[in-house]
């Protein structure tokens, strides 16, 4: 099973890496951005653990390292 | 007083460290490397260096809070032991939980690598006894991810129970309160951005960290 878990940080939390990208992409014309916000994706291999094991592994998996839940969130993708 | 310097893949300012614990104490440290299981017996400081453990991947210190040692250390650290996390080592602290908080990319998205004038916010603890409350101190600082960030119910929380140790007097990375170093609950946990342990010679950056090495020594010769 593939795992697709996502982090992003919190509404609310600075987020200058986002802010200099959004600078970038008016600097080369793209008119239309209003803000950019920066996170990242983890694609995960899960072998053939059923749907709700493999859920409740990643959402340990997110709390213990993947997201750091004091300016993080995170959402959980499987298929 | 019996030493221990926590070494990961890399850590650049373990052999520093080592050198001021050594100048301190007049006993050279023990060094641990990360995938050791077991602390030395009869520690009375831990010091978790600055560097890249682990390329600072994923987060800084997210990996290395990981290693099989950091457990040992947040059990010495939960039985009353004294930790001193500098730079790297201060965000290893917060990744474990030691410490409150958050430290995040610089304001200004640039690597600062200079000398920067602090204010001993908080004297009252082994690692700043040393100083006196409002004192101007010099330390090195060199970092990429320092700008520390918290939720208001925890900033308040540092500012009432006076755990807020070290301050930039002017601002260097962006960090709520001007925070440079913090302290933990029980005052034994020290996590901060400037490089004591590089102030410690007239020769080389100056003397400024010093006094935290000594009253650190004295402290715990005493105890």
């Amino acid at each position: 099973m593939k795992a697709r878990v996502f982090v992003t940080l919190k509404s609310g939390v600075l987020d200058p890496q986002g802010a200099a990208i959004g600078t970038a992409l008016g600097g080369m014309g793209f008119d239309g951005v209003e803000s950019v916000r920066q996170g990242k994706v983890f694609e995960i291999e899960m072998g053939d653990a059923d749907e709700a094991t493999a859920r409740d592994q990643l959402d340990a998996m997110c709390r213990r390292l993947l997201a750091n839940t004091v300016i993080e969130d995170y959402s959980i993708e499987l298929g | 007083m019996k030493t221990a310097v926590i070494v990961f893949p890399g850590s650049n300012c373990d052999r520093d460290m080592a050198v001021a614990l050594r100048e301190a104490t007049g006993q050279a440290p023990a060094m641990i490397w990360h995938k050791d299981s077991r602390l030395p017996e009869g520690l009375d400081l831990i010091a978790v260096p600055g560097g890249f453990s682990f390329g600072d991947y994923l987060r800084c210190g997210a990996i290395a809070a990981q290693s099989p040692i950091m457990r040992e250390v947040v059990a010495f650290a939960e039985k009353g032991g004294h930790v001193l996390g500098v730079c790297n080592g201060f965000q290893v602290l917060i990744e474990t939980g030691l410490l409150p908080g958050v430290l995040m990319r610089n304001a200004t998205l640039k690597f600062v690598c200079r000398d920067v004038q602090l204010r001993v916010d908080e004297a009252q603890s082994a690692f700043t006894r040393g100083y006196a409350a409002g004192q101007e101190i010099v330390l090195p600082v060199a970092h990429h991810d320092g700008c520390y960030v918290a939720d208001d119910a925890t900033l308040k929380q540092l500012e009432d129970d006076q755990r807020i140790a070290f301050r930039y007097r002017d601002a260097v990375n962006g960090s709520m309160n001007d925070i440079a170093g913090i302290l933990s609950t029980n005052r034994r946990v020290l996590g901060m951005m400037p490089h004591p342990e590089r102030a410690v010679d007239a020769k080389v950056l100056g003397t400024d960290g010093l006094p935290m090495f000594r009253t650190l020594a004295d402290s715990m010769v005493t105890a």
